[in-house]
């Protein structure tokens, strides 16, 4: 009889994708519930990875009609002294446990799997009603590239596409019967060799087709083309983010926590944008340093404060490390707004002459304590200046922030306007 | 017969050409020796997630897409990573050709073991016994599927995924009872079932139902009066224990295309009902026919010894009981208890001694091992084999004991019977009642709708031994049921002596797709 033997391992794999899908977005609310806890726990460069979450069962569940209670009779193998009518306490299971399948039960058991670092970046995101223009739109990365795009009648000579030519050439030369140059030798050679009546007759018949040879040229002007190119934006696939904070003794947690969330997002989205991404960590107060993630967020800092110190220290790093030309820079400032007077005038020209220059971005988070409301926040003295730099038409995003719920919509705000200009500048 | 033939293979590692040796060794010996009657097989190779996928969708190679079809992807994919789980090493369907898939990873041996086990025993079972004749249509299976599949995607495309997707949640839950247990109707056609589908529902859209015309006023009361019980009762076919069937036909609100969901749904329930039903025969059978294979082609020298000792741990493996006070124990393992059976059977047959002759007059000493066994395995299921072939000795081997456990007793558990001569009969009995599907569902009829009032549809779940439903989930099956039928739906428990002990009335969501 004849058997098929068939190699499925090569089918594409993932059938299940689209019904794993299916039932994310079911579990959409518990989910993004469940990521938004995992996430808070984490380190802002592991925000992205994916992760095993966990979710209640409840409203995932595929209810049947199930019995319960009543008398039960069982028939049990491995009897070891029993013999009829003993009478066996109840030791709360007397047949065993069973294996618990996905559905059963009241829906107490909490249900774990695994998502992926794609599925996990979404629902994050999603949960912030990120809206896709925002995703799209974010500061086009500035190096232009060329890109093959066809043929063209004109151009420069440089840029002849030289099998493209020929070809049409003789295309033409085919469809309007250039005399071959074979032919011509063909006839040349009997003209050589042949009697008086003939030669007339070829002599004509040749000249008739070299003129003709001559009148439809081997290559025409009109045969030539060009290899096309167009610029297209080619991102520079890396990005820097420097996350700028005053940690001065005026700085509490939960303005810390502000800040933290507010570079997480930054993150994530860069992270989205660019191959790769590198962090750098400054912390003021009135000097600055170059700290990692925790000291940065949990390490013990006093001293006055002096933006002035950050800025400076930016810089020296941009200068450093991250040329221009290949970073993309970005930069967002946290601060309770504290600066001494002084320092204005040193910070304004830091930023407007060094920084701005090089950044694609640069925000300033006003965070504020919590249950403050942000329009009664009085406008402290960072706040002021970077307000009458912007009047000056420097392109720098500012917002005040003291509720973490606020954290997202300003950032939307940040660089949903952002997208529009560019979208209108051109 | 002595050790003349080459190996099929040597150490673990297998091709495609051993693949095709090891099917033909065991289908020589399958039908010279055996007897065995087999569908053409497709033998198909795949990849561990392949396998999960095939785990999420109830072992079939195509399904339509769902939610909770996800939901067991991700429980699975989950333990599996963890190690909680293993995989199977094949999966078989009830189709023609039978589809076997085995696992990559498998080695050789297990491969020859996987082969003799699905491509020959449970493909034999599939093709001969009684219930997959009269229930399941293997020709047809894998086309309807298919027809399923774009069907569930075209609605989803025209009504909406919402809607599509809340109506297969509800039928869903009304799956287990969504089969007719009683034959009369004749055998399912699957095929021609897709080809009609389409037809059958110009027909209905087309025809007017009379049964729902006392909602119009027209002027006399007539029908009140003339719709009696029994009138109604014929009119509908109650009572009817198929919800999904009784829904498809005459819930009325319902969208053409919403009944045509409830009806594939209810045909792949009636296409499983078999398996649940011959669990026990059906690996009884499979395992015995590959261990009688792989003893033969040991014998003949085409499996060496050292393959021929890894064959024997893994079928000890599979053919483990544990005992019920071990950790392990999770009920009667099928294979063993199927095995077991099928190699007691045997020994009858062969080797009686007087108690079998006094227990299996009619096979003991018969001598024909496979005739007995092939017409068994086409006749009966694990009801019917446990409640007839289970011998005195076998329940002695198990060492087997039925526990009563009355919750009016407060004492505790009490041992009704034991495998000694005065217990045979009785555990053999009540193990037999286990496998009864009868007893395994609830047993749940539509008994009534009141088509003079408020349309309510009448349920009635016949309580045995004092079992009642789960009440959150009845809750929420019930609200599925009444979304579907679009007015109220009650539930009553009865008990054997006809008391009401508990009732559940429920009123319809608004469900999307009820235009």
């Amino acid at each position: 009889m004849a058997i098929h033997i068939v190699d499925r391992r090569l089918n594409p794999g993932s059938k299940s994708l689209e019904n794993r899908q299916r039932f994310l977005r079911r579990a959409k609310a518990l989910v993004q519930g469940a990521v938004k806890k995992s996430s808070q726990d984490r380190d802002i460069k592991d925000v992205l990875e994916g992760g095993e979450v966990s979710i209640p069962l409840d409203g995932m569940n595929e209810p049947r009609f199930r019995r319960e209670g009543g008398t039960r009779d069982m028939v049990l193998p491995g009897n070891k002294k029993f013999i009829e009518g003993d009478i066996l306490p109840r030791s709360g299971e007397s047949g065993g446990g069973k294996p618990k399948d996905p559905g059963e039960g009241d829906g107490e058991d909490a249900f774990r799997f695994v998502l992926s670092r794609d599925e996990f970046v979404d629902l994050f995101l999603d949960d912030l009603e990120l809206p896709d223009l925002a995703k799209r739109k974010l500061a086009e990365a500035e190096s232009e590239g060329l890109r093959r795009a066809g043929y063209a009648t004109s151009g420069s000579p440089a840029n002849i596409s030289v099998s493209r030519t020929v070809s049409r050439a003789l295309a033409r030369r085919v469809a309007l019967r250039r005399p071959r140059l074979d032919t011509i030798e063909k006839l040349e050679a009997e003209l050589a060799e042949c009697d008086e009546a003939r030669r007339a007759e070829l002599t004509a018949e040749l000249e008739a087709l070299k003129a003709k040879a001559r009148r439809i040229p081997f290559i025409d002007p009109i045969d030539i083309r060009y290899r096309r190119f167009e610029t297209s934006p080619k991102p520079v696939a890396q990005a820097v983010m420097f996350c700028l904070m005053d940690v001065s003794g005026s700085m509490s947690e939960h303005m810390k926590d502000l800040a933290k969330r507010f570079y997480m997002l930054l993150y994530v989205f860069l992270k989205r944008r660019y191959r790769h991404v590198e962090i750098v960590f400054i912390r003021h107060t009135d000097r600055a340093e170059e700290v990692d993630e925790d000291t940065f967020f949990h390490g013990p800092a006093s001293g006055g404060t002096l933006v002035s110190s950050a800025l400076q220290a930016m810089h020296d790093i941009v200068r450093s490390r991250f040329r221009p030309s290949d970073w993309n820079i970005y930069a967002a400032q946290a601060s309770d707004g504290d600066n001494s007077i002084s320092d204005g005038e040193v910070a304004g020209r830091l930023l407007t002459d060094m920084i701005l220059p090089v950044s694609q971005f640069f925000a300033y988070l006003e965070v504020g304590e919590a249950g403050g409301y942000t329009f009664d926040m009085p406008d402290s003295a960072l706040w002021t200046l970077y307000d009458r730099l912007r009047a000056n038409g420097v392109p720098l995003s500012m917002r005040k922030v003291s509720e973490r719920s606020e954290i997202f919509p300003v950032f939307h705000d940040l660089f949903h306007r952002r997208g529009k200009q560019e979208k209108t500048a051109p | 017969m002595t050790a003349t033939a080459e190996p099929l293979f040597e150490g673990a590692d297998w091709d495609f050409l051993t693949l095709q040796r090891i099917h033909d060794a065991c289908e020589e010996i399958a039908r010279s020796e055996l007897g065995l009657d087999v569908y053409p097989n497709q033998i198909e190779v795949i990849t561990a997630e392949q396998m999960l996928d095939a785990y999420s969708s109830v072992g079939m190679p195509l399904f339509y897409k769902h939610w909770s079809f996800g939901k067991h992807f991700a429980f699975h994919e989950a333990s599996y990573r963890k190690g909680l789980m293993g995989l199977a090493y094949e999966i078989v369907i009830n189709s023609s050709p039978c589809i076997s898939y085995l696992m990559e990873e498998n080695t050789a041996t297990m491969q020859a073991l996987v082969i003799a086990h699905a491509a020959f025993g449970h493909n034999h079972f599939f093709k001969n016994n009684y219930l997959f004749k009269q229930w399941t249509d293997a020709d047809g299976i894998l086309d309807y599927l298919e027809f399923a599949k774009t069907y569930v995607a075209q609605c989803e495309e025209r009504q909406g995924r919402l809607a599509v997707e809340q109506t297969l949640d509800a039928a869903h839950a009304l799956m287990s009872h969504g089969i007719d247990r009683y034959p009369g109707k004749k055998k399912l056609d699957l095929r021609a079932e897709e080809k009609r589908a389409g037809k059958r529902r110009l027909h209905e859209e087309a025809q007017f139902n009379d049964l729902w015309r006392t909602t119009v006023p027209t002027g006399q009361a007539k029908s009140d009066a003339t719709l009696n019980l029994e009138r109604r009762r014929k009119l509908l076919g109650l009572p009817q224990e198929n919800l999904l069937y009784f829904l498809e036909k005459s819930a009325p609100r319902l969208q053409p295309w919403q009944r045509e969901l409830l009806r594939i749904v209810r045909h792949i329930a009636q296409y499983f009902y078999p398996q649940s039903q011959t669990k026990v025969m059906n690996e009884g059978t499979a395992t015995y026919v590959h261990y009688r294979i792989m003893n033969r082609l040991h014998e003949q020298g085409r499996i060496s010894d050292g393959n021929f000792l890894e064959f024997l741990q893994s079928h000890t493996n599979v053919v483990f009981q544990p005992d019920f006070d071990d950790q392990r124990f999770s009920g009667f393992n099928p294979y063993a208890l199927g095995f077991a059976m099928m190699q007691d059977i045997e020994r009858v047959v062969t080797k009686p001694d007087d108690e079998d002759r006094e227990w299996f007059p009619e096979i003991a000493g018969n001598g024909d091992v496979m005739g007995v066994l092939r017409n068994i395995w086409a006749n009966y299921r694990d009801e019917s084999f446990i409640g007839q072939f289970l011998s005195p000795r076998l329940m002695r081997q198990f060492r087997m004991f039925h526990l009563h456990d009355d919750p009016e007793e407060r004492a505790g558990v009490r041992v009704d019977a034991i495998h000694d001569d005065r217990g045979f009969r009785r555990v053999r009995r009540e193990l037999a009642k286990q496998y009864d599907v009868g007893f395994i569902d609830a047993n749940i009829e539509v008994v009534d709708v009141d088509l003079a009032g408020d349309r309510r549809l009448m349920l009635r779940h016949a309580v045995v031994k004092g079992a009642q439903l789960n009440e959150a989930d009845a809750r929420r099956v019930l609200q599925h049921l009444a979304d579907l039928w679009s007015y109220d739906v009650s539930l009553v428990e009865v008990d054997a002596a006809d008391k009401v002990v508990k009732e559940y009335v429920l009123n319809p969501r608004a469900i999307a797709a009820v235009a």
